[in-house]
């Protein structure tokens, strides 16, 4: 199970990687240069907020899983 | 001694009953106040955005609300820093009034028609207070409960402030149904909408009373009398490597999949009875509050069976049900009130055409032309259409806008009921037991920081901002649609208006794969 938990670190890295360019390119951009005001607010929500959230956060959760943080003898 | 043992359990029992009950209802006057921003999006939309499109106006509004969840990140940071600091009780005393203050001065503001973009932003400042006070309150909440409870029985008694949250929601959409049906619907768009954001001061006075005399939490009153509390909770939480591993584990493993499974059950589906199905607002707002009170119970139930057999599978099997069963849900949901599967009665329709002037515009007019329809089945369907005519002839024709309006039978109502029910139900799988689970993951002297983060991370962003994402997926595949229809080309999308629902799926299917590899059934245990 140790090693299940270390290999997925890769996926979480992965999954870092893949959320923050589809956040940015699908969603952050395009309301941000959409010219209206609430697209402007939602964009800045997302670029600022979520995705700083979901990559960093994934990125540091991956790391950790990979060092083996979250293997059973040392939990 | 067998007498003495069983009347010093009746007495700790009844002490905590108090203890809940106070905690309850001042948490759940919170909920109220911060949802009924919620309930009332759209008559907000119209009042503090300035006009044009509605659809604009409707995300300008749900834009604010996200803003409002957002801010509660910061509202656990300083409010969590300050519980674990000076104590519980003071902490959530303040957050409380900070709360009912905000709600009641929102009551109060002016709208944009009298004093312009002051209107929207006083809004703005109010809902951010109102945030703020929210990621102060629910840690320090279910902390305080927690610490009071036995360890055999902490799910049951914190799956009580777990209520409180779908009871606030619950009593915000009955007192607007209250509102909205003691007058006319015009005196309620006029200036009736302000009613349930005055009652909120009554409610917070009343919890204030009841607040004042508790005493602090027995736990973290050891720990201050020992002088064993953090000096600086923030970098004890984050700054330390072996917390913040729990703090990454409890916000990606649980309480993002909760938050997404919460806003979809419970605000999702009202926002989409209302404006993809179209259901007459006084119905959708009704069955929304059958559906709540019928599947309220089981967050005590859950949080009892959590005590039994531990709190992740409960909240693990919440977030795989749901994600499986959304899809389903949300067809059946949009089929019963879908009017292509009903059978008009060609002989009951009425149509009506006004032309009035337009009071904003000199010479300019408006149109608006009124259909209504009735279904062999009970179901009923207005049809409102307003289109601007400009005073200049040659100006380039304004969109129509149109308001579409369903009031359905009532098996079509207990069908979204139970649809609704299923929905808030899996809400009590994951929500039930994770206010123990929270607490037992972080020691005394950083719990109330250190677990109101990843809570407000996981509900006020992940799920705060599902109805915008939500809207916008649905939108876009919607907008695609169409295109393609005026090129005549294949439909990208064969189900635009459940488009929206990738975007809780896949952020469950993320937190329920994590949830499943790290976290332990039985968590750390953190009594110190």
């Amino acid at each position: 199970m140790n090693t299940i938990k270390r290999l997925l670190g890769l996926v979480w890295l992965g999954l870092a990687a893949l959320s923050g360019y589809y956040g940015i390119t699908a969603l952050g951009i395009p309301k941000l240069t959409s010219g209206k005001t609430d697209d402007l607010v939602f964009g800045i929500i997302i670029v600022f907020v979520l995705m700083p959230i979901i990559v960093g956060g994934l990125v540091t959760f991956g790391l950790y899983a990979l060092q083996g943080e979250y293997n059973d003898e040392t939990n | 001694m067998i007498s003495e043992h069983q009347t010093q359990k009746k007495s700790n029992t009844r002490s905590l009953v108090n203890v809940i009950g106070a905690s309850s209802v001042g948490t759940l006057i919170e909920w109220y106040d911060f949802y009924i921003f919620g309930s009332l999006a759209t008559i907000l939309a119209t009042k503090f955005f300035p006009e044009g499109n509605s659809t604009a106006a409707f995300l300008s509004t749900l834009a604010t609300f996200a803003a409002g969840f957002v801010v509660r990140p910061f509202g656990a940071l300083f409010f969590g820093r300050l519980g674990d600091l000076i104590g519980r009780k003071y902490t959530f005393m303040v957050t409380l009034l900070l709360m009912g203050g905000a709600t009641f001065l929102i009551g109060l503001v002016p709208d944009y028609e009298t004093i312009g973009f002051m209107a929207p932003l006083l809004v703005l400042v109010l809902r951010l207070l109102q945030g703020l006070a929210l990621g102060g309150e629910y840690g320090g909440a279910a902390t305080y409960v927690a610490e009071h409870s036995p360890a055999e029985g902490r799910g049951f008694w914190t799956s009580w402030i777990q209520i409180t949250a779908t009871a606030g929601l619950f009593v915000s959409l009955i007192v607007i149904l209250l509102t909205r049906t003691s007058m006319s619907k015009e005196a309620f768009d006029d200036w009736g909408w302000r009613v349930p954001f005055w009652v909120s001061i009554l409610m917070v006075g009343v919890s204030y009373i009841i607040r004042r005399n508790m005493h602090e939490s027995p736990l973290f009153a050891k720990v201050k009398a020992e002088g064993k509390t953090s000096t600086n909770p923030l970098k004890e939480s984050f700054g330390n490597k072996f917390n913040f591993k729990f703090v990454l584990l409890a916000l990606f493993g649980a309480t993002m999949g909760q938050g997404v499974v919460w806003y979809t059950g419970q605000f999702y589906a009202m926002s989409f009875i209302k404006t993809v199905c179209n259901v007459d607002a006084l119905q959708a707002d009704g069955l929304m509050s059958i559906a709540l009170l019928m599947a309220t119970p089981f967050f005590v139930l859950f949080g009892w069976l959590s005590d039994r057999i531990g709190r992740k599978g409960i909240m693990l099997a919440g977030m795989l049900v749901a994600l499986v069963a959304y899809r389903p849900i949300y067809e059946r949901m949009y089929q019963a009130t879908n009017l292509a599967n009903k059978q008009e009665i060609t002989a009951a329709t009425i149509k009506d055409s006004v032309v009035m002037a337009n009071p904003k515009v000199a010479e300019a007019s408006i149109m608006t032309k009124t259909v209504k329809k009735e279904y062999t089945d009970g179901t009923k369907l207005t049809e409102v259409t307003k289109l601007k005519i400009a005073a200049d002839p040659n100006a380039e024709p304004a969109k129509a806008e149109v308001k579409k309006t369903v009031s359905i039978n009532d098996d079509d109502r207990w069908t979204l009921i139970w649809l609704v029910f299923i929905q808030v139900f899996f809400v009590t799988m994951v929500y039930g037991p994770i206010a123990a689970f929270l607490v037992e993951m972080f020691p005394t002297k950083i719990r109330y920081t250190s677990m109101s983060l990843p809570y407000h991370i996981g509900n006020g962003v992940f799920g705060g901002l599902l109805p915008a994402v939500a809207t916008y997926l649905a939108t876009g595949a919607k907008e695609a649609n169409m295109a393609a229809e005026k090129a005549s080309e294949a439909l990208p999308y064969a189900t635009p208006y459940l488009e929206g629902l990738w975007y809780p799926i896949i952020v469950a299917a993320v937190s329920f794969t994590i949830g499943l590899f790290y976290i332990k059934n039985r968590p750390v245990a953190a009594e110190e």
